[in-house]
């Protein structure tokens, strides 16, 4: 069957909407995990905290569902690397999706008893369900950046040889630091936004003019770390970009470095790590002079150059293999079959625009900031 | 290989969907019924109709939380602890789970929260069309969920690419209109219906049984009847349609569910009552009903119905023809161009599945022996006692909705709603649904056994490369985590329910309505 587009052609695309998905996760995800992380600390009292969840609590639902459709999407269009890489970092997923589902029950759970210890139990669960995730997701790109221990047999099956402990080095433990800072950045930018003026939004300014700053350091500190420390895989030259997807012959190696390579030869993937840089810096400014869309403008924009950083840095590496390179995972031998990649795409090409339209109407309808007040006269916020 | 593995990532995997499968039937039943109520509050306008509507969304709410935090798990449950399954079905198995998320979840939790939250932000139509999109959702949602399932059980438009050592997609219509997916979808979306429609009217029941309520419990007795009557009669008559559908696919499972070991000359009997017998491979003390088994299985009199015996013989015919076409694959593996194996492949391919059975007992199944192959085509009968008994009480309990729901239409329209023998049977008989739910899926799912992927891919071949220790972290954390929301949730919609309808402030009623007109019940 002649298909619309090549196959290259569209694993190049899937490539792209995975980091799509994953930046749509974090632009949006992002700020309830960031809200749920900072609820402790912005709010005291229990009218506080209870202002901080209601600037989430229609909307976290919706949002959510781009992690969800992400697992959805990679298991479609790269089921190799949703075999490879959720059964290697199982006990690091256990702990995600239990943080995950801590987050649903503590919203709707926590506003059903007035009881100030039950209320106390869920606001931590809350925490934990929006500082572990944003943590061991930060964690989990720091692994795939170094390589992931993993070799592949003749059937294909995977065996993963590392450990959990294993999981964290120093720059690992980076990653996963500027992975909080930046969602707690742009919890806190939303918080500007929803939250009226009075202590919450005060505290929440207070915390993310530090935070913003952390995410700039630690961008360069990430950078420093595969500079310095040699990070990256190379492929062999004339990759079969058309072939199938079998990454037995993938033809890779550790290539110390490497993943700085893309930069000089795309010279224009270094808008990533500009935006990068620059988005977190207009977030310190938009937070500190209370401008909310200059700081949640620029906490998105930070968020997406960062995450834009690791998958071009990497291109076309999507998990490589520290034990054994030809096991590793690219763009051109991990995908579906090219009629799976286009079916997806139609389907996709179809609703993701009615998804943005009607995500769009619903913010629409729920614009404008929570109240102290509002929480004392509607009895359906939580 | 090692077997506790491949038990303990069952058992994981039952536990997690069975647990998520106590919240989503109530979930796609409960919307609908929510439009429904919502719909009367807007077409006539009266308050009372508010109030109900309210009330059983907050129901809904908490256990919709419980649904969606499970459903977490089962997203990525097949890639953490079914790694090679996704590798090898991915292609095709991923597709339906990621238009799910992109079609049909995301309609459902986007406008969850504005239902909750928009009831003074929209107007009544609009608020109305809200609380459609989340039954739809969530509808559809279970839609792409069964034609990922109905796949498993029955694998079209799909073939093994010895390149990419796995199956690859070639004809997505034919996954999409997979006949075992429809029947499957509108089996499972009509019991969570009648799910519902029991929990409506048993609570309602509660309430008329304290004399609590009245104006609001007999309104929503009314809906639920109406509604559950109409379900029930469907969840069995098309579950007979699953029957049906079997025949073509699953002659295995059929034979299992009916501990049929000898093929049923036409017309086949369908047996109500027996004895299986592993050991002697023989039924006892069976009592036959003539025909139905013909007329359900084959809908003709005159086609017989294979029995276990046979059936076992055709797949150690298909576990040789197997062992050809797996010894032409290791060939392809280091020689893809070798036109010979090529050709092997070709004619002995539909058969590559059965000769993974055999690696169950050798790593290399051109090694195994006539015993070998001979126990493992013994392993493609299903648990017979488990499948016999669980389908008895599953088709039991779903004629008995039937009448059930009937008697309670008699009695809401005669207007009988003190009739307090039906009020006290209503409350005890709300853990039946999940039985008979959760027994649908042990049918499914275990009389697949031992397939993961019918034919395709054996379950024990699907699993990750796992130590027992990390199941177990995972197993005991899973049940004990589950088992605390599940106390938290039971203990807050009794809370809910003892609080009544009008614990809102604004829905505040110090008398309840007279009862006025009701617009469902036949007069």
């Amino acid at each position: 069957m002649e298909l619309l587009l090549d196959y290259p052609t569209l694993r190049v695309i899937w490539w792209a909407l995975m980091g799509v998905l994953l930046i749509g996760f974090a632009l949006t995800d992002g700020f309830d995990l960031g809200v749920a992380a900072l609820l402790p600390f912005v709010g005291r009292t229990d009218a506080e905290r209870r202002q901080v969840i209601n600037t989430i609590g229609p909307t976290w639902e919706g949002n959510q569902v781009w992690f969800i459709l992400g697992g959805g999407a990679i298991f479609a269009a790269w089921p190799m690397v949703y075999a490879v890489s959720f059964s290697g970092f199982y006990l690091a997923m256990f702990l995600v999706l239990s943080a995950l589902i801590l987050r649903p029950v503590g919203f709707k759970y926590r506003s059903k008893r007035p009881d100030p210890r039950w209320r106390a139990f869920w606001d931590w669960g809350l925490f934990v369900g929006g500082f572990v995730p944003a943590l061991v997701f930060g964690v989990a790109v720091g692994n795939v950046l170094q390589g992931v221990p993993f070799r592949l047999d003749s059937d294909l099956r995977s065996f993963y040889e590392g450990t959990f402990l294993g999981l964290f080095t120093p720059f690992t433990l980076v990653c996963g630091l500027l992975s909080v800072a930046m969602l707690l950045t742009h919890g806190a930018a939303w918080l500007t936004i929803k939250a009226d003026h009075g202590p919450v939004r005060d505290r929440a300014r207070a915390i993310g003019s530090v935070t913003a700053l952390a995410s700039l350091v630690l961008f360069a500190v990430g950078f420093a770390f595969v500079r310095f420390g040699g990070l990256g895989f190379s492929l062999d030259a004339g990759a079969d970009i058309a072939g199938p997807s079998n990454p037995l012959r993938s033809g890779a190696f550790a290539a110390p470095g490497a993943w700085l390579h893309n930069y000089s030869l795309y010279p224009w993937m270094i808008a990533a790590p500009v935006l990068g840089f620059l988005g977190s810096a207009l977030a310190f400014l938009g937070i500190r002079m209370g401008r909310e869309a200059l700081a949640f403008g620029g906490s998105s924009m930070g968020a997406l150059g960062i995450i834009a950083t690791v998958g071009l840095s990497m291109f076309p590496f999507i998990l490589p293999s520290s034990i054994d390179a030809r096991s590793s995972l690219t763009v051109w031998n991990a995908s579906s079959s090219h009629l799976t990649l286009f079916i997806m795409l139609v389907v996709t090409v179809i609703f993701l625009p009615i998804v943005l339209a009607y995500t769009a109407w619903v913010f629409k309808v729920l614009w404008g900031r929570v109240t102290l007040d509002s929480l004392r006269t509607n009895p359906d916020l939580y | 290989m090692d077997l506790a593995v491949v038990e303990l990532s069952r058992l994981q995997f039952a536990l997690t969907a069975m647990y998520h499968f106590l919240f989503v039937p109530l979930t796609l039943g409960l919307s609908f019924m929510l439009v429904i109520m919502e719909s009367l509050y807007v077409m006539t306008g009266r308050q009372i109709w508010r109030t109900v509507t309210r009330f059983w969304a907050t129901i809904f709410g908490i256990n919709f939380v419980l649904g969606v935090a499970t459903g977490i798990t089962m997203e990525f449950e097949f890639g953490t602890n079914w790694s090679y399954f996704s590798h090898y079905v991915g292609d095709i198995f991923g597709a339906p789970l990621a238009i799910e998320g992109l079609m049909a979840f995301f309609l459902e939790a986007t406008f969850v929260g504005l239902m909750f939250f928009g009831w003074d932000k929209l107007s009544k139509l609009a608020h109305l069309g809200v609380t459609f999109m989340v039954a739809l959702g969530s509808n559809l949602s279970a839609l792409w969920i069964l034609i990922a399932n109905g796949w498993m059980q029955n694998p079209v438009g799909a073939a093994f690419n010895p390149r990419t050592m796995r199956m690859e997609i070639v004809d997505f219509q034919a996954v999409l209109f997979n006949p075992v997916a429809q029947a499957k979808f509108v089996h499972a979306v009509s019991a969570g219906y009648v799910l519902a429609a029991v929990v409506v009217l048993g609570i309602s029941a509660y309430y008329l049984l304290k004399e609590r309520h009245r104006a609001f419990a007999i309104r929503s007795f009314t809906v639920a009847a109406a509604f559950g009557l109409a379900a029930s009669l469907s969840v069995v008559v098309l579950g007979d349609e699953s029957g049906y559908a079997l025949t073509d696919n699953q002659k295995m499972k059929l034979a299992a569910l009916e501990a049929m070991w000898e093929t049923e000359p036409a017309p086949a009997g369908l047996t109500l009552f027996g004895l299986p017998n592993l050991e002697t491979r023989s039924t006892g003390s069976e009592i036959k009903i003539p025909y139905v088994l013909g007329l359900i299985a084959t809908r003709s009199f005159d086609q017989e119905v294979e029995g276990i015996l046979d059936l076992v013989a055709v797949a150690e015919t298909r576990i040789e023809s197997g062992v050809i076409a797996y010894d032409a694959v290791e060939r392809l593996k280091t020689d893809p161009e070798n036109l010979a194996a090529r050709a092997q492949y070709e004619a002995h391919k539909n058969d590559l599945g059965y000769a993974m059975l055999l690696r169950r007992y050798v790593d290399d199944p051109r090694q195994a022996d006539a015993a070998a192959i001979s126990t493992a085509a013994w392993d493609t009968v299903p648990n017979v006692p488990l499948m016999f008994w669980s389908f008895r009480i599953m088709a039991g309990i779903g004629f008995l909705m039937v009448a059930f729901f009937a008697t309670a239409f008699v009695l809401a329209s005669m207007r009988r709603y003190e009739t307090r023998w039906f009020l006290r049977l209503a409350v005890l008989i709300i853990p039946l649904p999940w039985i008979a739910a959760e027994l649908g899926w042990v049918l499914a799912e275990v009389g697949r056994q031992p397939w993961a992927i019918e034919g395709v891919l054996p379950t024990f071949l699907g699993t990750s490369s796992l130590t027992v220790p990390q199941l177990w972290t995972t197993i005991i954390g899973f049940t004990v985590f589950y088992g605390i929301l599940a106390i938290v949730e039971v203990g807050l919609i009794l809370h809910t329910i003892k609080k009544g309808p009008y614990a809102k402030s604004e829905d505040q009623h110090p008398v309840d309505e007279p009862a006025g007109p009701i617009p469902v019940a036949a007069e």
